[in-house]
């Protein structure tokens, strides 16, 4: 086992039973949230994870964090398989990964004051300590740069952003080496996403986390990862360097939803224009044959819908799961040769 | 000021803590701003002293409520004087027929009263809270088996089984020791209307629940590793009790009149034993002749339950503050 990997995800499922199930016996459909999904996660990176509402983001964030029990495949943890560890193994894989979560109305517990939700974990975990909590409470919060004079203070009082930085005080209480932050600026005002960002980005460097980080919005995927993984129907259609991946998308996928991300100038996107995707995503439940993307695909054909198109290396460190990619200057140049 | 995200173990100040209030102190504040409720508060008060100090109270008065006043009454047995023979000596009056004292049967009757309400409305809001938040947390084949026990409950005819089991049930609760008589009549009069009255709270409080489990701040303690017993009495327990409370200020005048209808209609307490239902079924006897005589018991009832229903009333606007009534006038 490479000792440099923080988190490792292993052809990972969740299916959720769904469908009209009579009084007795099974469901018989199922959604197929997070369907293959395998990801590397290395120590003090960010893996960035993109890809429209709907398409598994959240369940892919709670399958790792084993809020959510996987339907096959396997979590491994700093080199130890936790995918089905449970009682006090599980608490203790729980203090090496949390979780940020996405809506910081709803994440903070509204009877708590600010003191009793940051020191949360510790009592959970059975660390509290009269007097050595508070005190690391307090530290807590002025990493992450809230005043600690609020301790008493209740969740109602506080803004969306000071809201979001209570849940990264939380989430960092205690001292886990992986963080899955699971849209953590998406109910933010466009102007305190930067400073939630940088303060992000700066934890990570201070703290040497690794961190995954998902989003719908690209821009801001790109402000922080150093590898990004594009999602669609529960599966990863693109996976790689995020230089790579922004500059040369090599999924139609990757490049629609790049197209879609708005510019100062739009002259200066060369030509190509905005790429409109048509449709909406197909259900989760009955996803399309071959390659889930090719009812939206303009460059779909016939082979598009026998065949499923498998993750391979385009030669330049990056996945692509399409028969068609985008001729991408690496690949260009892998056959040349 | 220091720069954000800088860690300086002498920079955390204690000394100078800024208190903010909880969401239950603030409701407390509106609360208190409630005039009419605050005064509601007081009757209930006021009721509740009363009953528990009824013997000294009667004591004081020189009054008893079984004591036997021949000489109150006139030939006819009413009482001798108008309103029903209010006086110095029975500050309320007497009874017809038998000259007992009328406001110290109002004071033992109180203490009947307010303990079956007291003790119903504890029991049902326990088994209630129990049930409904481990039915709508732990979902699946539990919850579905509470669910299907309280539609069972709501389906039965309670009123008409309160009374037909009256008889057998009395008698099998003085065979298990309950003293005979009246003890083992509210003990069956409590514990009927706590099994069909458990229901209602465990509806209220599953549904909550099922709302409360999906927030992310129950994932956030499961992702720490916190036990569901930890989540249901420290993250789940405290958000529920806004509705709770509401529902307890709400049923509570409810248990009262039941016990008081049921008394009137001759299965909850019997005479010589006080209880407004006894004295409201003894006064319907006489409402020509003494009228004043059936307008007490039932002046203290309704005064009662309305006290309890303003109470319970304000205390939902004041944990809700966002259905301010007073702005759609």
């Amino acid at each position: 086992m490479n000792s440099d990997i923080a988190l490792q995800a292993i052809n990972l499922v969740k299916y959720f039973p769904t469908g009209s199930s009579g009084l007795l016996g099974r469901p018989d459909k199922s959604v197929k949230a997070v369907d293959g999904v395998s990801l590397t996660l290395r120590k003090g990176a960010t893996l960035g994870i993109v890809g429209e509402s709907g398409c598994g983001k959240s369940t892919l964030a709670r399958v790792l964090t084993r809020l959510i029990e996987p339907t096959s495949g396997q979590v491994i943890l700093n080199g130890a398989d936790i995918t089905h560890t449970s009682g006090k193994e599980l608490r203790d894989v729980r203090q090496q990964m949390q979780m940020i979560f996405q809506d910081p109305v709803s994440s903070l517990n509204p009877r708590h004051s600010i003191g009793q939700i940051i020191g949360m974990p510790f009592t959970v975990q059975g660390q509290f300590d009269k007097e050595a909590t508070p005190v690391r409470v307090r530290e807590l919060m002025k990493l992450v740069g809230l005043n600690p004079e609020h301790f008493n203070r209740y969740p109602h009082e506080f803004s969306g952003g000071q809201r979001q930085r209570i849940g990264i005080a939380r989430a960092l209480a205690l001292n886990p080496s992986v963080v899955i932050a699971d849209e953590p600026v998406s109910a933010l005002d466009v102007s305190v996403r930067a400073q939630i960002l940088n303060l992000l980005e700066g934890l990570q460097a201070e703290l040497n986390l690794s961190l995954v980080f998902i989003a719908h919005d690209l821009s801001v995927v790109r402000h922080i990862a150093d590898e990004v993984a594009v999602m669609y129907l529960g599966k990863i259609v693109e996976r790689g360097p995020a230089a790579t991946v922004y500059t040369h998308p090599a999924h139609p996928y990757t490049k629609a939803l790049l197209s879609a991300v708005p510019i100062q100038d739009p002259s200066s996107r060369g030509g190509a224009g905005r790429i409109r995707l048509q449709g909406d995503v197909p259900s989760p439940i009955d996803p399309p044959s071959g390659c889930r993307f090719r009812t939206r695909c303009w460059k779909a054909e016939a082979l598009c819908e026998e065949q499923e198109p498998l993750l391979t290396d385009d030669g330049s460190g990056r996945l692509v799961a399409c028969h068609f990619p985008e001729e991408t200057p690496v690949a260009i140049g892998n056959r040349a040769q | 000021m220091s720069t954000f995200a800088e860690l300086d173990h002498d920079d955390v100040v204690i000394a100078t803590e800024i208190v903010g209030k909880s969401p239950r102190e603030l409701a407390w504040m509106r609360f208190r701003k409630d005039k009419v409720a605050m005064f509601a508060v007081a009757v209930i008060a006021t009721y509740v002293v009363v009953a528990l100090f009824a013997p000294v109270i009667c004591a004081l008065l020189g009054i008893s409520p079984t004591r036997l006043d021949g000489a109150a009454l006139n030939d006819y047995g009413l009482p001798n004087g108008p309103f029903g023979n209010i006086s110095f000596e029975h500050l309320l009056g007497v009874e017809p027929g038998t000259g007992r004292d009328i406001l110290a049967r109002l004071l033992y009757g109180a203490r009947v009263s307010l303990m079956v309400g007291f003790i119903a409305t504890f029991l049902t809001t326990t088994i209630g809270v129990v049930l409904g938040v481990v039915a709508g947390y732990k979902r699946g084949r539990i919850d579905a088996v509470i669910s299907r026990m309280t539609d069972l409950t709501l389906a039965f005819p309670s009123f008409l089984l309160i009374i037909a089991l009256t008889r057998p049930f009395t008698q099998r609760l003085e065979a298990i020791g309950v003293p005979e008589g009246n003890p083992a009549r509210l003990t069956y009069i409590v514990l009927v209307l706590s099994l069909f009255g458990w229901v209602y709270v465990a509806r209220v409080v599953r549904g909550q629940t099922l709302s409360l489990r999906e927030r992310e701040f129950v994932e956030a303690a499961r992702s720490c590793g916190a036990s569901n017993s930890h989540i249901i009495f420290k993250e789940l327990l405290p958000n529920l009790w806004a509705p709770v409370i509401v529902i307890v200020s709400l049923s509570l005048p409810g248990y009262v009149s039941t016990e008081a209808t049921l008394s009137f209609l001759g299965l909850g307490m019997i005479a010589p034993a006080a209880s407004w239902g006894v004295m409201l079924g003894d006064s319907v006897k006489y409402y020509r002749s003494d009228p004043t005589y059936l307008f007490i018991p039932g002046i203290a009832l309704i005064v009662l339950v309305l006290a309890f229903n303003i109470v319970g009333d304000a205390v939902r606007d004041a944990l809700d503050p966002k259905g301010d009534r007073q702005n759609l006038l």
